[in-house]
């Protein structure tokens, strides 16, 4: 305890010594410092906002906005790359030899390239290939593909959603009750049902129902053609494009491998013994691989959310607006290198613990129970 | 104790990051540099005409031979610099910290850089504007005519601002796509993700002559929308220094003004009748080098290594050259430009 206690006076020592010699040698110095620069006009604008922003809105909104950016392509990022990832590490199992060898030459590619590289390459090529935006590709005058990016009508929020989003409500409950039902049954008869299909077409039904009802198909914002641009609708500038594909492919091999050690390291016996019981090869991935793979496939998991999320600061060199690249635009402005430094930090700290946190309660979820 | 053990890891890592920032650092630049015998030059990482280092790795352009002067001055050698190339995010850091000297890296002085980053501006050595590079198949005379267009920039500059604040006084909604380097800018307007590329016109001009594949192809708009004074600017703290880099800025403005070019200074020292031109050069009996702490011929070694200031104009960005800028408001006051010299006396 005492060993513990001077542990902890010494780095907390340590940790004023350098807040404190910092503080006085910028004071020194006669560089500014301090938080309080955050309330004032940012000045600059982004091209890319989430939420609305002026550059007569504070740099704490800017910061803000680059902070959403962040999540905004690392949550897509990590559900897109679990998905991909997950089907190519199961592809290396696959009976199909064509399919094993694009999937382990995938791995290879993808994770032995930068990143760096990867999003540069992704970029480039975004910008090269695609038209300009005065004549953009277009589907139908509805979808619109060009250097400026994907835009795509979006409809306006209004009482057919509502509604929609009660029948999705409703659909869930429906395909819940169905679920815990057939599950009654099998252990009751031992007669397998349907559990996948049966809630799915559920949710949709009821969905489209409710906004029926509503009164859908309601107004859509259509983008439309103009002398520069295209505009209007909702839209993915080729930048937030690039960067997620470049984040997607490349964390998404790492996935993959993750997911095929995991699945390796149940015993061959386990998928024998299931195969004698009589189970099918679906039944014998469900009910007796997965479990105990997933075991072990959560925690290193995790480290891929978490590099996702970290890699995902790269976007500067692509010109997406993240926080780290609002942050650098606002520690120009201000000269307050050293707090902007520290708040790209507190963000990625937050955000990793966070995603950590979430993940280690499902990782208690799947982990052996030991009663 | 794992929960102690995870804080305290927490606290070591915002540490370590505090940690980047700059150290105490104690005496005199102007000593340093000579003790050192070198003069460490924060420049750019390649703006052709201003700095940029060619295949041979020797590196040219105005802010380049700014600093030469300097170093003739203060070490009575013209060749010992050395330079650092900063992106535009590092260079505060880099002469805050002291890893650089002097900055002459193309940078515009502002009030708040001046005030609240811990450093001086010294003299302006390039009066500059914020332009627009567009390409000529856009069919645009004019900057208000962009309305909704997409505009590269590079961050870490006033730039980014000065665009918003254009954007927002016309009512254009120009949409910015922000770069962390040149490089990639360059490499985003070329390839036509945006249809304007915003920086300083003198920036515009040698990005047009070095990296557009056909430069006939882009044009700069007539709008100037900021002004932009390009001054090197030193470290707070030592005042000598301070003082030795403006006036050998003004040594060779004013040597332009006296007729003094590197070909004649040799002559000028030792026939001029001119009792200026004598005190400029150290050749008569006023030492001018005195005040400033440095000997009496600091700014005939100036002159002699890079020229007097339109020798360096005309050998770097001058009409001659590809970058190809005209004299406009850097020429001599008595020409009509606002390069004016204080008295050397």
């Amino acid at each position: 305890m005492l060993y513990q206690a001077v542990a902890l006076l010494v780095i907390g020592l340590a940790v004023w010594l350098l807040v404190h010699n910092t503080h006085e040698n910028l004071r020194g110095r006669g560089i500014q410092s301090g938080f309080d620069f955050l309330g004032a006009a940012a000045g600059f604008d982004i091209g890319e906002t989430p939420i609305p922003f002026s550059p007569a809105d504070s740099y704490a909104r800017a910061i803000w906005i680059g902070v959403l950016n962040t999540l905004r392509v690392a949550l897509i990022g990590i559900l897109l790359t679990t998905v991909v990832g997950v089907l190519i590490g199961i592809g290396r199992f696959s009976r199909n030899a064509l399919v094993r060898a694009l999937c382990s030459s995938y791995v290879e590619v993808f994770r032995n390239v930068p990143l760096l590289l990867q999003l540069l390459m992704w970029y480039l090529l975004f910008v090269e290939v695609l038209p300009p935006p005065q004549a953009a590709w277009q589907v139908a005058g509805l979808i619109y593909l060009s250097k400026g990016g994907l835009a795509f009508p979006v409809p306006v929020w209004g009482a057919a959603h509502l509604w929609g989003l009660a029948g999705v409500l409703t659909g869930l409950a429906a395909g819940w009750g169905w679920r815990r039902w057939a599950q009654r049954q099998f252990e009751l008869t031992g007669e397998e049902r349907d559990r996948v299909w049966v809630p799915v077409l559920a949710v949709l039904l009821c969905a489209a129902v409710g906004a029926w009802l509503g009164g859908a198909p309601g107004e859509w914002q259509v983008p439309e053609q103009l002398p520069f641009a295209v505009d209007g609708g909702a839209s993915a500038t080729p930048e937030f494009l690039a960067l997620l594909l470049g984040l997607v492919l490349y964390t998404a091999a790492f996935v993959a491998e993750v997911v095929r050690g995991g699945i390796q390291s149940v015993g061959r016996g386990q998928v024998e013994a299931a195969g004698a019981l009589g189970l099918s090869h679906r039944q014998q991935m469900r009910l007796v691989v997965l479990p105990q793979a997933l075991r072990v496939i959560v925690p290193p998991l995790t480290n891929q959310y978490l590099n996702l999320t970290k890699n995902s600061s790269l976007a500067v060199a692509i010109g997406y607006p993240d926080v780290v690249s609002i942050a650098n635009t606002t520690l120009n402005q201000s000269g307050r290198a050293v707090e902007c430094i520290a708040i790209i930090m507190v963000v990625y700290l937050t955000t990793s613990l966070t995603t950590s946190a979430f993940m280690n309660v499902y990782n208690r979820r799947v982990a052996i129970k030991e009663r | 104790m794992k929960r102690i053990l995870q804080r305290a890891s927490i606290g070591v890592c915002v540490a370590a990051g505090l940690l980047a920032s700059p150290s105490a650092l104690a005496g005199k630049d102007l000593d340093a540099i000579r003790k050192r015998g070198e003069l460490i030059c924060g420049v750019s990482t390649g703006v052709a005409g201003f700095s940029a280092a060619d295949s041979q790795g020797r590196w040219t352009g105005l802010d380049v031979d700014f600093c030469r002067a300097v170093a003739a001055a203060v070490l009575k050698d013209g060749t010992k610099v050395r330079f650092a190339p900063l992106t535009s995010q590092q260079r505060f850091t880099a002469l805050q910290s002291g890893e650089v000297d002097l900055l002459s890296r193309n940078t515009t002085w502002t009030s708040t850089r001046d005030a609240s980053l811990g450093l001086h501006f010294t003299s302006i050595v390039f009066y500059d504007g914020q332009g627009f590079l567009v390409p000529k198949s856009l069919n645009v005379k004019s900057a208000k005519a962009l309305k909704g267009a997409t505009v590269c920039v590079q961050s870490g500059t006033t730039t980014e601002r000065n665009l918003s604040d254009f954007s927002r006084a016309n009512n254009l909604n120009l949409k910015p796509v922000v770069f962390a380097d040149f490089a990639a800018t360059n490499a985003a307007y070329f390839g036509g993700r945006c249809q304007v590329y915003t920086t300083d016109a003198s920036a515009l001009a040698s990005i047009r002559a070095k990296e557009a594949p056909k430069p006939d192809d882009h044009v700069i708009l007539p709008e100037l929308i900021s002004k932009e004074p390009l001054a090197p600017a030193v470290r707070r703290g030592d005042d000598e220094f301070f003082a030795v880099v403006k006036w050998v800025a003004f040594a060779l403005i004013e040597a332009e003004e006296l007729g003094i070019t590197q070909a004649n200074v040799d002559q000028q020292q030792k026939e001029s009748p001119n009792p200026a031109v004598a005190r400029l050069l150290g050749s008569g009996t006023e030492d001018s080098g005195k005040p400033l702490g440095l000997d009496k011929e600091w700014a005939y070694r100036a002159i002699k290594t890079v020229g007097n200031y339109g020798e360096v104009y005309e050998r770097n960005v001058g009409p001659k050259t590809p970058i190809g800028l005209p004299r406009g408001a850097n020429d001599l006051w008595s020409n009509g430009g606002l390069m004016y010299a204080p008295p050397i006396r």
